[in-house]
């Protein structure tokens, strides 16, 4: 704990030299390889998640370039490639593989650390007024936690899984595939991956906790945070209450491979069916805390572009709680189909839908706010009305699906495959590409470009819907999920959904070249660039904010709007 | 902002997280006590005191028996009726024969469940070879019974009271434990 209060000394002292000192940077090194300050961590984690999201995005074209017609095109080459056996149930296993991979990179290692550990880290200090994150070395620690652990997933797949090289068992490691289905290292790898990210979130959860705790400027109090400021705190303590869990499931998921324990193992008094109840008891509030930042995110720009205040403050805050609340209690809609009383259904089916109510009055609150308002439609905002119009499709499908009797037929199809991805890929991807466009000046000085980015915005608008609406028919009609094959009938929507793949691939280019025109050409931005309607406290400030702000705390009145 | 309290926040969360590990561990004998005392997953229940409480008269209800072995175990295991018609609350025995196949010794453990899986709460066993681990010497056969009797609160419960059939359904594996002591006595 000295180092903190040497942090804190350190502060002071900047203080004393005056203001010119308060952007002073360190040497590359120390500066980006062992920062403690939160907005370097920020970029840091950032950067990462684009990476880790080219290459989950990638795989993701993989699988789509395989499905794009019935029969087996390319997986054997690419097995082969891998260094694998030539034959078809190794094949098959790296189709698990892909799954895989494509699961645990996009939520583990490009959502969250990209909007908990980049967006967060970044604003979440600057919103409260407060100069750093409570805990900056174990700020520094959480990010860099999370890159041996993207390297020991990345790794598990050069190494046996079983039936060929990688751990195919899909992100919910679901016993007994992941405990008897799966000799050799590949799994106990992507186990370890997951305590070393889960590990990561967790310290990076009591840092936020205590911040917002602690650390509010004078006059902030919790009912005057901005909304971002609130999804991030709800968020934490989801990761605090579920992570553990997860933690304890999936350590005896190891002791039963490796140390001849019985936990999911019926031969022994086990229950594979246990295993459900503990990733599920983690895996739903999981779902809450890749989507509820966005939330806050979207709060923020809808209240920006319509320069209003957000309609119904303590509602949106309130309604984030509760979803973060009643997610702890509906975890086992993910398994309808395990033999569960028509009682128990009923109860998790009601649960569910229960969750419609709060998440209806953010929608309609966003919707209100933009009611009457002075809106102009540059990209973030663009991005946060296609969040809400694509999270609402995905919400709806999502009360189909909750509905015990219908989820019989629906389980494990792809009309579950298209609900979650639209309420992820299109929802919680939205809001990153909503949240970097709308703080990408403020981070980085420099303005993105305004034609590249509504390009993009709506080439991938077309693209994601071409790629992720069919499969609703597809799942009505039966196909079920994590397969390489299918029937003739099936052919038509899944080449459609390819095709959408590629153009929403195609928009990524010009993200891409946005990114480094406008760092390298980009206009200078300004302080406030959003004008008027950004009333929180990163827009009092310049763009990109001194290295160590508010040396002087922002006081903060009675009028001041969220 | 004092260092204090980001200490006492920070440890607080950090105790907060522990807690949950700890009840993801607690969560394995939480769900046994659960499915043993609810029946829930088609969990038998056992009598403590050994005494069926009478049968119901007009009141039948089939059971039916199931017989399987793991893979890893050399028996053959069936039921000797694979099924009866029994009156509800009346106390019944049913066999099973099970065969050690092989040239040696070998101990085996059964688990079990009944569907439809309300049932289980209803099922109670008063005696039964999957209380303990079977040993079989090389092609021995023996007969094992299991009494039990169908409880009548079956008849008061609006879903599981329609039933008109139970499954009783047994799976040998080999003893985890016994292997390993079999192993290393030779």
């Amino acid at each position: 704990m000295t180092d903190t209060t040497a942090t804190a000394s350190h502060f002071h002292a900047h203080e004393d030299h005056g203001h010119h000192d308060a952007d002073h940077k360190p040497a590359f090194f120390q500066r980006w390889f062992m920062s403690t300050n939160h907005k370097d961590i920020g970029t840091l984690y950032l950067i990462f998640a684009i990476f880790a999201g080219i290459v989950g995005g990638a795989i993701s074209g993989l699988m789509r370039a395989e499905l794009a017609q019935p029969g087996i095109q390319y997986l054997q080459t690419w097995t082969a490639l891998m260094g694998g056996a030539p034959d078809f149930d190794t094949a098959l296993h790296m189709w698990n593989v892909l799954i895989t991979a494509h699961g645990l990179i996009m939520v583990f290692f490009m959502v969250m650390p990209a909007i908990i550990g980049g967006f967060g880290n970044w604003f979440v200090p600057i919103m409260i007024g407060a100069p750093d994150m409570a805990f900056p070395r174990m700020n520094n620690i959480s990010f860099w936690l999370l890159v041996p652990a993207f390297l020991m997933l990345l790794g598990s797949s050069f190494v046996s899984g079983g039936t060929g090289h990688g751990a195919g068992v899909g992100w919910t490691v679901y016993a007994p595939l992941s405990t008897s289905g799966s000799a050799g290292p590949a799994v106990d790898m992507g186990i370890f991956a997951l305590h070393i990210a889960g590990a990561s979130s967790i310290l990076g959860a009591i840092n936020f906790i205590t911040t917002i705790f602690n650390m509010r400027a004078p006059g902030m109090t919790l009912h005057k945070m901005p909304l971002f400021v609130w999804s991030v705190l709800v968020t934490a303590f989801l990761l605090l209450l579920a992570l553990p869990v997860l933690a304890a499931a999936i350590t005896m998921l190891l002791t039963d491979r490796n140390f001849g324990t019985t936990f999911y193992d019926a031969s022994g008094g086990g229950d594979p069916v246990l295993y459900q109840h503990l990733f599920w008891f983690f895996g739903h509030p999981e779902v809450y805390i890749m989507i509820l930042p966005g939330f806050g995110i979207i709060s923020q720009i809808v209240s920006t572009f319509s320069k209003k205040p957000v309609f119904g403050y303590l509602g949106m805050a309130y309604a984030m709680v509760a979803i973060g609340v009643v997610g702890f209690v509906v975890w086992a809609h993910h398994m309808f189909t395990t033999g569960m009383s028509v009682d128990v259904k009923m109860y998790f089916t009601a649960a569910t839908m229960v969750i419609a109510v709060p998440t209806g009055i953010k929608i309609f609150s966003w919707i209100a706010t933009m009611w009457g308002g002075s809106m102009t439609f540059k990209t973030p905002m663009l991005w946060a009305i296609g969040f809400i119009f694509l999270f609402t499709v995905g919400g709806v499908t999502g009360v189909v699906l909750a509905n015990g009797g219908v989820d019989n037929y629906m389980h494990d199809t792809y009309y579950v495959v298209a609900h979650f991805h639209y309420v992820l890929s299109l929802g919680a991807v939205f809001s990153l590409f909503a949240a970097f466009y709308y703080w990408f000046g403020k981070m980085s000085g420099r303005m993105y470009n305004e034609f590249l980015g509504q390009v993009h915005f709506w080439l991938f608008f077309i693209g994601v819907n071409v790629l992720f609406f069919p499969m609703h028919f597809l799942g009505l009609d039966g196909m079920p999920r994590r397969i390489p094959d299918y029937p003739d009938a099936f052919a038509k929507w899944n080449s459609l959904a390819t095709h959408g793949y590629e153009i929403m691939a195609f928009s990524m280019i010009f993200f891409f070249v946005n990114i480094f025109w406008s760092l390298f050409a980009g206009k200078k931005a300004e302080g406030n660039y959003w004008g008027e309607g950004a009333t929180t406290l990163e827009w009092t400030l310049s763009s990109p904010p001194p290295y160590h702000q508010f040396e002087q705390l922002p006081h903060i009145g009675d009028d001041h709007s969220h | 902002m004092s260092q204090r309290n980001h200490q006492l926040t920070g440890a607080t969360m950090a105790l907060l997280a522990l807690a949950m590990l700890g009840l993801g561990f607690a969560a394995v004998p939480l769900y046994r006590m659960f499915c043993q005392v609810t029946g829930f997953g088609g969990t038998t229940m056992r009598s403590a005191t050994g005494v069926a409480p009478g049968s119901v008269v007009g009141k039948l209800i089939n059971v039916r028996f199931d017989a399987n072995v793991s893979p890893n175990l050399p028996w053959s295991f069936a039921p000797e009726k694979k099924v009866e018609r029994v009156a509800i609350g009346a106390r019944e025995m049913a066999f099973f024969t099970a065969t050690n196949l092989s040239d040696h010794p070998i101990t085996g453990t059964a688990t079990f469940n009944v569907t439809p899986e309300l049932a289980g709460a209803y099922f109670t066993k008063i005696q039964c070879f999957c209380f303990t681990s079977q040993t079989l010497k090389p092609g021995e056969t023996v007969r094992m019974p299991v009494v039990y009797y169908v409880d009548p609160a079956i008849l008061r419960d609006k879903e599981a009271g329609k039933f008109n059939e139970i499954t009783l359904s047994y799976t040998f594996f080999p003893d985890k434990s016994a292997v390993d002591s079999e192993r290393a006595g030779g």
